[in-house]
């Protein structure tokens, strides 16, 4: 069991024939993914990484020839937006969007669009999923996850990869890793990914990776207290980040006092959250349990 | 990126929000020629991209042109929280009867943007947030449908605003949404909006902060940014596509990955040092990347280590090195550096280091890569 995509995943990839598309949809592909289709307007009838996948022009196209249910962006930020709005009119159900700097306005009405329609995604500007054995959609480095009993969630990219590595090293493996973004405004939440390990039989012990900005990680703290019963281990990025700059995130910002890491580090442990000091005791307290 | 209170209140204006009569001056000279032209009492207004202006002395009423240049003279000798003043707002003054607060954000937790009506304005929103929560009145806005004025109404009422005024904070309110929006803002506030003793409504004091995400869709906004709101080593790095924020402390550190920057930021202070920025060098590793942002950690003066912590996913840890090596033959630094490369190809990256003519000192985990940062910055560890 795994939550989100597994080995019924059926990937479409927007953007394949870009630079980053084509070599992720590669990677994708080379660990085991079911990657059906790929979409660029006006290349449809073309393959991409070598023959491996037919390119279509639009969403609708490669569902209808090839069953994808799912759907990750690569397009250029001022594309993404309509790119994200186009997979849910098509009757894709999972949508993960990889791409960095989307206006925050384009996507309070994308998120309007596809929350109105029922269509989940992630992101955007995140790392994507990674169940260990069956899925990679996204760019996290499938080599670094092994499968197993933990549940990881994380606003982060490469510090993920450093905690999943870690737990890996450990003998920990992973149920599924999932990269909600570092932005403002995502599609998938904190709270959303708890309630689906919370259900996953597999899934024994979440790790959480949030960092400042936002009131997420508070939210996620209410849930735990009050919805979850599997222990969740958690880390905050941003102790010593300064009050009203930008951290690298656009998302990961201390505005107005409030978005402290502090505050969120408090909220978790009054949850009864272990919470590391730093990113190598994570997997020390996981395995302490 | 944040705009001064006169290129805020000049959008707003063109969206139909009133604003006082005035102009910009940068020579106590200018500023009397503005107040001689519009006559009668102005304010004097420090342009600076930070609050408690006020407080600071940066504003202040005068009676006649001759006051205004002597007041202008003294705002403009003016430094606040550390920002030089090279402008001054002179606006007609206003008659103030009553002072309101309109503001739009983007409330994150609710993904829409909120507009907030206030009775009391002329103070910092968080404060009356944290003092006196019910004076603020909210309303979201759906984004396909737009402010709409049955909700303004609603604020207007709520903030007790007389019927007489209904009319024109719609209208005001309505403008200011659309000033928002068309700018790609992430936030809009009118504070004060005044009642004057006319009865009219008048935008006395704007702030705007623009999203940098949609700054392409907006040419001439983005020349509006102000070089006094990031360092200049933080304007460089911005130009070279670095995301960096220049910090007070000792260690250096460059870092891919942005939540593993702020991890490695907090972890060097967990051991007893303090960071001297936060930088992300992004995804692939690029030589000429990493020597730009090692000349830029090097500029810092109070720099006394530098601390590479890479982790190698896509991005392998070999080119991660060659990429090091090739930026220390351009810039050749005089501090210890500590360098830890995990994940792909990590044995290779660590040979290849080894190897180098530089001396540099390794470590496996990132407490022991921050415990020798901390420890080489106070001269007690050498490669």
């Amino acid at each position: 069991m795994a939550i989100l995509v597994d080995k019924n995943t059926r990937l479409v990839v927007q953007g394949i024939t870009g630079r980053e598309g084509e070599f992720h949809a590669g990677q994708m592909l080379d660990y085991g993914t079911q990657v059906v289709a790929g979409v660029t307007p006006g290349k449809g009838g073309l393959t991409a990484c070598d023959g491996r996948v037919p390119v279509f022009d639009t969403v609708r196209e490669a569902v209808a020839e090839t069953g994808a249910n799912t759907s990750i962006v690569y397009v250029p930020a001022r594309f993404a937006p309509e790119a994200m709005m186009e997979a849910a009119d098509a009757g894709i159900g999972l949508i993960v969007c990889i791409t960095e700097g989307i206006p925050v306005l384009d996507m309070v009405r994308v998120k309007a669009y596809l929350d109105a329609r029922g269509v989940r995604f992630v992101g955007p500007n995140c790392p994507g999923l990674l169940t260990p054995g069956e899925a990679k959609v996204g760019i996290m480095p499938g080599h670094i996850a092994t499968p197993g009993p933990i549940g990881v969630v994380s606003r982060s990219g490469t510090l993920t990869y450093e905690v999943v590595y870690a737990l890996t090293e450990k003998g920990l493996g992973q149920t599924t890793c999932v990269g909600i973004g570092g932005d403002p405004i995502i599609g998938t939440r904190f709270i959303d990914c708890l309630a689906l390990f919370e259900a996953d039989p597999k899934t024994e012990q979440v790790v959480l990776i949030g960092e400042i900005g936002g009131n997420d990680e508070e939210v996620a703290a209410r849930f735990i207290r009050e919805k979850m019963t599997k222990p969740v281990v958690s880390f905050i990025a941003g102790r010593t980040a300064p009050p009203g700059k930008r951290m690298g995130h656009a998302g990961a910002i201390i505005e107005g006092g409030s978005g402290t890491a502090a505050d969120k580090i408090a909220a978790l442990e009054a949850a009864g959250v272990r919470v590391a000091a730093h990113p190598e005791q994570i997997a020390d307290l996981v395995a302490s349990r | 990126m944040k705009l001064h209170e006169y290129q805020s209140k000049r959008i707003f204006a063109q969206y139909g929000v009133p604003i006082p009569e005035g102009d910009v001056a940068t020579t106590p000279a200018e500023a009397r020629a503005i107040a001689e032209r519009l006559g009668g009492k102005v304010v004097v207004k420090s342009q600076v991209l930070v609050g408690g202006r006020g407080k600071a002395g940066g504003i202040k009423l005068a009676h006649n042109p001759a006051e205004a240049e002597e007041v202008a003279a003294r705002i403009l000798a003016l430094e606040i929280k550390g920002l030089p003043v090279r402008k001054v707002l002179i606006d007609r003054a206003a008659d103030i009867r009553q002072e309101i607060y309109l503001g739009i954000v983007i409330d994150r937790a609710a993904s829409k943007p909120v507009m907030m009506a206030s009775s009391e304005g002329g103070v910092e929103i968080e404060e009356v947030a944290r003092v006196n929560p019910e004076a603020i009145k909210k309303m979201h806005i759906d984004p396909f449908i737009g402010l709409r004025g049955y909700q303004t109404l609603w604020l207007a009422k709520g903030i007790g605003l007389p019927a007489a005024l209904h009319k024109d904070f719609d209208r005001i309110a309505r403008g200011l949404y659309q000033a928002f929006v068309n700018s790609d803002a992430s936030l809009a506030e009118i504070n004060p909006l005044v009642v004057t003793g006319e009865g009219t409504l008048l935008a006395v004091d704007g702030k705007m902060v623009l999203d940098d995400n949609g700054l392409f869709r907006h040419p001439e906004l983005a020349e509006m940014r102000d070089v006094d709101e990031e360092t200049p080593t933080e304007r460089q790095a911005r130009q070279a596509d670095l995301s960096y924020v220049q910090l007070d402390g000792e260690i250096g550190c460059m870092v891919n990955g942005a939540g593993l920057a702020m991890a490695t930021m907090d972890i060097t202070k967990y051991f007893g040092g303090a960071p001297a920025n936060f930088l992300d060098i992004g995804g692939g590793a690029r030589a000429d990347r990493v020597a730009t942002a090692l000349r830029l950690i090097l500029a810092d003066p109070k720099v006394k280590a530098v601390l590479f912590n890479i982790f190698g996913g896509i991005t392998r840890c070999d080119e991660v090195a060659r990429g090091i090596l090739t930026a220390l033959d351009e810039v050749k630094p005089q501090v210890p550096m500590v360098a830890r490369l995990v994940g792909t190809n990590e044995a290779e990256g660590r040979r290849i280091l080894d190897s180098s003519p530089y001396r540099m000192i390794t470590a496996t985990t990132l407490a022991e890569a921050a415990q020798k940062a901390v420890a080489a910055a106070r001269g007690e560890l050498e490669a």
